[in-house]
């Protein structure tokens, strides 16, 4: 195989019989523990007796040749076949640096910091921007009814609405359920189970059933908006939108919002309806009459509880699809960005429908709602 | 060049079909180590299935397709695995993996088939990246490339194992004219330093005058391979009327 010397200040490396991608990690380990002990000022390298070289033992000696180069020093490749030679040509990265173009670990926190700080405010800039965009063009909308397109948006509010029903009532009724069970467990040790049905009910309008509904919706149809526009985007069906004269906000993003702004009021009245429905059933396992229930609920809540709810998920549902709509705009190329636009849809949805409830907490409490 | 030992690829009485819808039959040829192949054809003659089979992505209905000795066909996992190894791709978009950059698009099958080190692999990444001209690129992002570029890095690739053969769907489509003949000159440049074999799929003429020792040529009336031989032989000597027409068109636009 191989059979070395160090002779002088010059080191005798022999390759020889088979050097491909196999063998070579073996001899790149062996030269370079061999280099790095002897620092030697001339490698000559025998490779007359290579039988065969792949393009992993041109590295070897590419790699030599390399580090003495670096070192100011010299090395000698003998015997190489014409056909290597050629290879050794094609390959030779020359002294390209292969080091990544990264600064010190304090270089590389500060960019981060500052890049994010600075994408938070772009990104920030783009919301209000983009939401602005969507008020002109919904006032304009207004004045002309027929340019939206009406079929479009009866099956997006089909596809987020009803098929979502389904879940919406699930998830109503198990929280209507569970809710009613854990605080009769509570209120018992007062022998205040009866105000189960206050606790529910008003729980279940102000807050629970807008956004427990809002979550759905933006996890559903928030994400399908951001992946079927992302996806549009990479296939660069958007930019054809836009040369075609047909704005794509027009023609994408408002049948999207109109859409979500009115099924997720109409979806949090059939998810409250099935939150009742749950607490009911808990409030009849525990002995009390259906009319018990229902004249509880009538004295603790008002029409001002349901409809100061459903007035927040007009708000929640213009914020899930006009974010998920954003991020499927914002998507950039390549395979993983549409799952991130979903990813951020879902994400910075939900986050904004927490903001905005927390803002119409404020607001009630001063409107005496 | 010469055609020298046993053929590389030995296609034998090949059937494309999809459904009940045949697109290739009666699909023989031999592809010989060390030349550069050409499968030329119009758009619809079935170009890009014949390379399918080839790589093992269809299932042929009919037919054998031996690479350097094993049937793609009928081999099993193991052995197409084995296949497989023996062969690299280009894809006609560079098909590269958008969230890596070019180093690691090459590493990972490094990493994957060898045990080399990190370093040795990144080292043999770069190597692959010299060849098509590309080392200072290493650390950009697919999305940053031109499609030239792209395609370059794709062949890179294709290279990193050291396969026998290397297959190139549309090496020049979709290129300028200037950046395609440089392309057709990198992979003539490849083909003549390297000792292996390339099959280039295309319907641009001036890039199987540049690349091709030995063309095929597809009809999609016929189903089936219509001429063989050197493009220049074809070119001139052929009485298969679609074969002069798609000569002798296709120089007259290149002359204007």
């Amino acid at each position: 195989m191989a059979k070395d010397g160090v002779r002088d200040d010059s080191l005798h490396i022999t390759l020889s019989g088979h050097l491909d991608i196999q063998r070579v990690q073996k001899e790149w380990d062996r030269v370079a523990a061999q280099l790095a002990e002897q620092n030697p000022h001339t490698v000559l390298i025998d490779a007359s007796g290579l039988s065969y070289c792949d393009s992993a033992g041109i590295g070897l000696l590419l790699h030599i040749q390399a580090y003495q180069t670096s070192r100011q020093r010299t090395c000698r490749i003998q015997g190489l076949s014409q056909q290597s030679q050629r290879l050794l040509d094609l390959f030779d990265p020359g002294t390209f640096d292969m080091s990544p173009p990264r600064g010190t670990a304090v270089d590389r926190l500060l960019i981060q910091v500052g890049q994010a700080t600075v994408s938070v405010g772009q990104d920030l800039y783009s919301q209000v921007a983009f939401m602005g965009e969507i008020m002109t063009k919904t006032v304009r909308l207004v004045m002309q009814p027929r340019t939206l397109r009406w079929n479009d948006t009866m099956t997006l509010a089909e596809k987020s609405g009803a098929d979502a029903l389904g879940i919406t009532g699930l998830l109503g009724f198990l929280i209507g359920l569970i809710l009613a069970f854990q605080s009769a467990v509570a209120m018992k040790k007062f022998g205040a189970e009866v105000f189960v049905a206050d606790l529910v009910t008003i729980s279940l309008f102000r807050e629970l059933g807008p956004l427990i509904t809002a979550f759905v919706l933006a996890s559903r149809s928030g994400s399908a908006f951001a992946a079927e526009i992302g996806t549009m985007k990479v296939n660069e069906e958007i930019d054809a939108l836009v040369t075609l004269g047909l704005d794509p906000v027009r023609f994408l993003v408002l049948p999207r919002i109109l859409a979500g702004v009115m099924v997720l009021p109409l979806l949090t009245l059939f998810n409250l309806l099935l939150g009742l429905l749950g607490c009911a059933l808990v409030m009849l396992a525990m002995g009390y009459p259906l009319v018990t229930f229902v004249e509880r609920m009538q004295t603790s809540s008002g029409l001002v509880d349901l409809f100061g709810g459903l007035a927040k998920t007009l708000v929640f549902g213009l914020l899930i699809a006009g974010i998920g709509c954003l991020r499927g705009l914002q998507t950039k190329t390549g395979a993983s960005a549409v799952g991130n636009a979903a990813t951020s849809a879902v994400v910075s949805g939900i986050v904004a429908i927490i903001l905005a409830d927390g803002v119409f907490a404020v607001l009630y409490y001063f409107l005496g709602i | 060049m010469s055609m020298k030992n046993e053929p590389i690829i030995q296609v034998r009485d090949l059937v494309a079909a999809y459904g009940d819808e045949v697109i290739l039959q009666d699909v023989s040829f031999d592809v010989y180590p060390g030349e550069a192949f050409g499968i030329l054809g119009g758009s619809g003659c079935g170009k890009s299935t014949l390379l399918k089979q080839m790589i093992g992505l269809y299932q042929p209905a009919q037919g054998q397709i031996l690479i350097d000795g094993q049937d793609m066909v009928t081999a099993t996992e193991a052995e197409r695995l084995e296949i497989l190894k023996k062969i690299g791709v280009m894809y006609q978009n560079g098909a590269l993996f958008g969230s890596m950059n070019l180093l690691d698009n090459i590493g990972l099958v490094l990493e994957e088939f060898t045990d080399l080190s990190k370093d040795l692999r990144m080292r043999l990444a770069l190597m692959k990246l010299k060849a098509v001209g590309l080392e200072q690129a290493a650390y950009k992002m697919p999305a940053e490339l031109s499609g030239g570029m792209r395609k370059r890095a794709a062949i890179a690739r294709a290279m990193a194992l050291d396969p026998k053969v290397i297959f190139l769907d549309e090496p020049s489509a979709g290129l300028d004219p200037v950046t395609s003949a440089q392309m057709d000159e990198l992979i003539l440049q490849l083909s003549e330093t390297l000792d292996m074999t390339f099959v280039v799929v295309t319907h641009e003429l001036p890039s199987i005058f540049a690349i091709a020792d030995r063309v095929i040529m597809l009809d999609k009336r016929a189903k089936t391979i219509v001429a063989t031989g050197a493009p220049d032989d074809l070119r001139i000597r052929s009485d298969n009327p679609w074969v002069r027409q798609f000569f002798g068109r296709e120089s007259k636009i290149s002359d204007t």
